[in-house]
This record gives structure tokens, C-alpha cells and sequence, in this order.
């Protein structure tokens, strides 16, 4: 009610000083309230703060987990690069999520332009939400099925068989970003080459994957950070022989008392987040250059 | 549609998609029928392990405990983030890039890393102790306790909740609050009667969400709680790894299975915004 009135009451006196009118009219109008300032800015620090506070555990001197760390020093770091247990497990992770990115790249985009040709149909629409169900479904029943199936199969503590779980987990997530990046998809592009000569597979390579490149590269980076970070099933099919990165800093804390887990974490969170800013700002550029966006229009001005 | 092809073959679009059938059926999909399969007896169609469930006096104190600490993180983080994804929808564009920023932030950030996080905040003389202790709390112990988990899980499901509520509140139209304001109603009756009803969509879907996702926590838990107020998952990891009840560890499973898929069946048909949830949990699923 107030705030309603607040500019009617100030406006007949406008030639006196115009600033604090100014603010005042500004801020009555509709304003934002303090507590709300507040209470947002405490939840920030709650999203933020146990990730960041790795970073300076990671120059600790001591070796325990007591905050605040006790000096500085770099021999959490030196121990990580030194000792063959994590470098071994570190290996083992880029491996892993290497093989099970290009595994779940190419078999989630193949899926999306499928469905993408089969779009209407109500079976395709089944299916779509069928090949969802990896996200939805708790790790833990994956996990623990996976696991013992596994053993049967002679996979647990194997390479391949950490690639076949993270690959068939990730590539829900690769066929989520090319969908979406398909909806702004053309196909009379298609049918232009295909008049023109083009081969199905050369018209996919030349006119289909370059439009929608982003989402393929998008789904790649989700699908090599899935891998990489996976636990839950890492930790069920681990073996003394093979296991991944996230294994080693779960033994880290439960088995062994080891603080050269602060430095692996602070690398992976600089990391990650150093990827995931480059993806966002490069992203922000491209939609923001002009010709570029895969709109129909700028295209067809081109090739004119 | 260009070529006529013959009539014996399928449609091209079916063959595109045969790698993603194989691989997640046969990856996911047989050892989760198997798993199922085991817990019906293998072909002896009991569901003695079932009743199981229900008899032992352990899983259902477990159960419990998993939908209540659930249930209060589920409180906690609607209570966070809903002025969380309000203040999202005042701020000008650079303010509200920086707060989904802050939001994804847990998303980016290695499971293992976030929670060896909280357990350097919440161990004993830690900087979430000492920070109570200047208000008089001197006496509180958070690490290994229900409480210490309950602070952690809230954080990482977090984002879960501030999502969809953002989406359904920025689809609302202001100027009915400040309309019902104007007519003589008071801010929070407004807020009530006016604005809290039109985002009810939001609600649901990400209480829902965050309930289901709490539901299967296992490494948060394990890290930072105690062996003694175990959760669902750590049972379900303990029946298979330890004692080796691959059966029951089956009905278990598909007990958690057939609950989650139905609360997530109906925050889908609630809250008609899960295309929101689908593109979050497609950055995040996994990581728990």
C-alpha cells in the first residue's frame, strides 16, 4: 500500500533535490527488500563455500582434516604427483572417461538424430523416455545390479567394464544436448543436398554435424565430467588392480586417513570449473556473434 | 522420405538407434531385469524376499529413518531456496548470472571433492562448530550425526529445488501482487493468497525431486555420517557387497526403484516443468 504511495507524495515537490527523488521514486516503486538481499546472499555462501574451502586445506602443512589449515606448504601436491597409487588412479580416470565420452558421444548422437527422424511417433517418444531412465534411476540400484551382474561376467576391476557402465550412463546426457540442439534443425537442408548429389553420409558430415556441433561438444564435456566424477558404480566394480580417481579419495577418507586428498580435490575443482567457465563464456560469444547462430536465415544468406 | 526404400527394411531411424538399445539394455537394463529376476526366486515366483523386508526389523527402521531425514532435507532446502529463486527473479541479467552460476556451482564440482568439504566443515572444532559455539551453541556435534548429514545433503540438493521453483516463479506476472496490494492486502497475505498459489507447479515438482534424489544418497552419508544411522542405499551397498544376499539386495533395489519411478512419474504429471529437471539432472544425475 505504502510503497504504492510513495511517488505520488514525492512527485509534487520535484525542483527540490532531484537526487534523493530520484532514488527514492526508484526505490519505492517495486523494491527488492533487504532481508531478501540477505537471506539470498547466505544461501550463496552455502552453495559455495564447502567447495572452495579445499582449495586452502590443499597448501596445508599438518596432516589432518582440521580447518583452518596450519601453514603453507606444497607437499600435499608433491605427494599426489609422487605416489603411484593416485597418478595410477588418476591414469586409470582419464582412460575410463576418455573411451566412455567417445563411446557415449557417437552412440547418443546417433540415438538423437534416430529419434529425431522418428519424431511424431508415439513409440519413438516411449523409447526417448525409456533411454532417460539412467538419470532418474538411483546410483545405488544401478550400482549394486550392475555389480553383480558384472561378476558374472568377469567385468568387476576390468577397464572394459568401467568404460560399458560410465558409457551406458553418460549417454543420456549426450542425447539430451543434441535433441535440444536438433530442435532448431532444418531438414530441407537435407533434402538441398541430397538434390544436390550428396550421399546421406556426406550430407550428415558437411550440413548435419556442423549445425549441430555445439550440442555434440556439449554432450561430450557432460559425458567426459559424468565418467570422471562417478563414484557410486566405481566403488562397487573397483578392484585392487584398477580403480578410478573418485575410489581413491573414498578409500582416502574411509580406509586410510590420507590428507592428499585436498590436493587432488582442489586440482579437480579448479579444473572442472576452469572447463565448465571456458564452455560458458564461449558459448555466451558464439550466441552473441552474428551468422553464426544456426538460424535458417543468416544460412540462407549466405549461400547466396 | 527421398528414396523409396523397400518395404522389408525398417526406417533408417530405427537402425541409428540400435547402439544406444544395446548398450544401456544390456549394460543397465539385463542386470537390472536379473536383479529383479533373483528377488522373485529366480522362476520360483516367491516374494518371501519381499516379506523379508518388511519382517527383519531392520529395513524398515532403515526405511524410516531414510524418508524422515529426506523429508527434512526436503524442508530445508524449499525454505533456502525459495527466496533463493525469488531473488533470482528481481535481480537485473548480470546479478541473475552470477546467482545460477553459484547455483551450478555444486553441479561442476566432483562429488568426492564437495563432500570431503563438508567433512573438513562439520569435524570436530570445525569452522560450522566454532561458528555455532559464537551464538551458544557450544555443545553441538555434527559429524557422524543425522544432523551433520541432513546440513550436507540440503547443500547438494540444493540446486534441484532453486531450479524449477525459478522457472515457475519467473513465469509470474508481478503486477498481480502489486494489484493485490494496492486493493489494501497485506504483503504477506498477498504473497499468500496471490503469488505462493501461482507457483504451487514449482513446488511440487522440486519437492518431489529433492525427496526422490534424497531417497538413494550414498556416498554423502557414508562420508559424513555414521555407521550406526545408515540410510537405504548403504543398506542395499552392505546386503550385496558384505553379506552377499544378492536376493534381497534385489527386492531392496527394486523396492527403491518402483518408489522413485513413481514419485518422478508424478512430479512429471504435477508439475509440468520437468523439462527444467530433465536438462539439470541431465548435467547431474549421476553425481551423488
Amino acid at each position: 500500500m505504502t510503497t504504492l504511495l510513495e511517488p505520488s507524495v514525492a512527485a509534487p515537490a520535484p525542483a527540490r533535490t532531484s537526487f534523493l527523488t530520484r532514488w527514492r521514486a526508484r526505490r519505492s516503486a517495486d523494491p527488492t527488500p533487504v532481508w531478501l538481499t540477505i537471506v539470498g546472499t547466505m544461501v550463496a555462501l552455502y552453495l559455495v563455500l564447502p567447495t572452495l574451502i579445499v582449495i586452502p586445506m590443499s597448501f596445508s602443512e599438518a596432516s589432518t582434516f582440521v580447518f583452518p589449515p596450519r601453514g603453507h606448504s606444497l607437499w600435499l601436491y608433491r605427494n599426489f604427483f609422487t605416489n603411484d597409487r593416485w597418478l595410477d588412479s588418476l591414469r586409470n580416470s582419464f582412460i575410463v572417461a576418455s573411451c566412455a565420452a567417445a563411446i557415449a558421444t557417437v552412440v547418443g548422437t546417433s540415438a538423437a538424430l534416430g529419434l529425431h527422424q522418428l519424431r511424431g511417433r508415439r513409440s519413438a517418444r516411449f523409447l526417448q523416455s525409456a533411454l532417460m531412465f539412467p538419470i532418474l534411476t538411483p546410483s545405488i540400484v544401478i550400482a549394486t545390479a550392475v555389480y553383480i551382474s558384472f561378476l558374472r561376467w568377469h567385468l568387476v576391476g576390468t577397464l572394459a567394464g568401467y568404460v560399458l557402465a560410465h558409457a551406458a550412463l553418460a549417454t543420456p546426457f549426450v542425447l539430451a544436448t543434441v535433441t535440444s540442439a536438433l530442435g532448431t534443425f532444418d531438414p530441407t537442408y537435407l533434402r538441398a543436398s541430397a538434390s544436390l548429389g550428396a550421399s546421406p553420409w556426406r550430407s550428415f558430415l558437411t550440413v548435419t554435424l556442423p549445425l549441430i556441433s555445439r550440442g555434440v561438444a556439449t554432450g561430450a564435456v557432460l559425458a567426459f565430467v559424468t565418467s570422471f566424477d562417478e563414484v557410486v558404480i566405481a566403488l562397487f566394480i573397483r578392484s585392487p588392480r584398477f580403480q578410478t580417481l573418485p575410489v581413491q579419495m573414498y578409500n582416502s577418507v574411509v580406509v586410510e586417513i590420507d590428507p592428499t586428498i585436498a590436493a587432488s580435490s582442489s586440482l579437480i575443482v579448479v579444473t572442472v570449473s576452469l572447463i565448465f567457465l571456458v564452455a560458458l563464456l564461449g558459448s555466451a560469444r558464439r550466441t552473441s556473434r552474428p551468422g553464426s547462430a544456426n538460424n535458417r536465415r543468416s544460412v540462407v544468406r549466405r549461400t547466396r | 522420405m527421398m528414396t523409396s526404400r523397400p518395404r522389408w527394411l525398417p526406417h533408417p531411424g530405427w537402425l541409428l538407434l540400435i547402439p544406444a538399445v544395446a548398450l544401456l539394455g544390456g549394460i543397465l537394463g539385463v542386470p537390472l531385469w536379473q536383479s529383479f529376476w533373483r528377488s522373485i526366486g529366480s522362476g520360483d515366483w516367491t516374494l518371501e524376499h519381499y516379506s523379508a523386508l518388511f519382517t527383519d526389523g531392520v529395513t524398515l527402521k532403515v526405511l524410516a529413518r531414510t524418508g524422515q531425514a529426506a523429508a527434512v532435507v526436503t524442508i530445508v532446502t524449499l525454505l533456502l531456496g525459495y527466496p533463493y529463486a525469488y531473488l533470482m527473479t528481481r535481480v537485473g541479467p548480470l546479478w541473475r548470472s552470477v546467482l545460477v552460476v553459484m547455483v551450478l556451482m555444486p553441479f561442476w564440482t566432483s562429488a568426492l571433492a564437495r563432500n570431503f568439504g563438508w567433512l573438513i566443515l562439520l569435524y570436530d572444532n570445525g569452522l560450522v562448530q566454532r561458528f555455532l559455539g559464537l551464538f551458544g551453541f557450544d555443545d553441538v556435534v555434527l559429524y557422524g550425526t543425522a544432523q551433520g548429514v541432513t546440513l550436507a545433503m540440503s547443500q547438494v540438493l540444493l540446486p534441484f529445488m532453486v531450479l524449477p521453483l525459478f522457472s515457475a516463479l519467473g513465469g509470474i506476472d508481478r503486477k498481480l501482487l502489486l494489484a493485490a496490494r494496492s486493493l489494501g492486502s497485506p504483503p504477506l497475505v498477498a504473497f499468500w493468497k496471490v503469488y505462493f498459489p501461482l507457483s504451487r507447479g514449482g513446488v511440487v515438482a522440486g519437492v518431489i525431486l529433492t525427496f526422490t534424489l534424497a531417497c538413494g544418497f550414498y556416498v554423502t552419508p557414508a562420508l559424513i555420517g555414521s555407521p550406526r544411522e545408515s540410510l537405504i542405499a548403504q543398506l542395499l551397498g552392505q546386503r550385496t557387497t558384505q553379506l552377499l544376499d544378492f536376493a534381497g539386495a534385489g527386492a531392496l533395489g527394486t523396492l527403491v526403484l518402483v518408489v522413485t519411478l513413481v514419485l518422478v512419474w508424478w512430479a512429471n504429471r504435477m508439475g509440468g516443468s520437468m523439462a527444467t529437471i530433465g536438462v539439470v539432472a541431465g548435467q547431474t544425475g549421476t553425481r551423488r
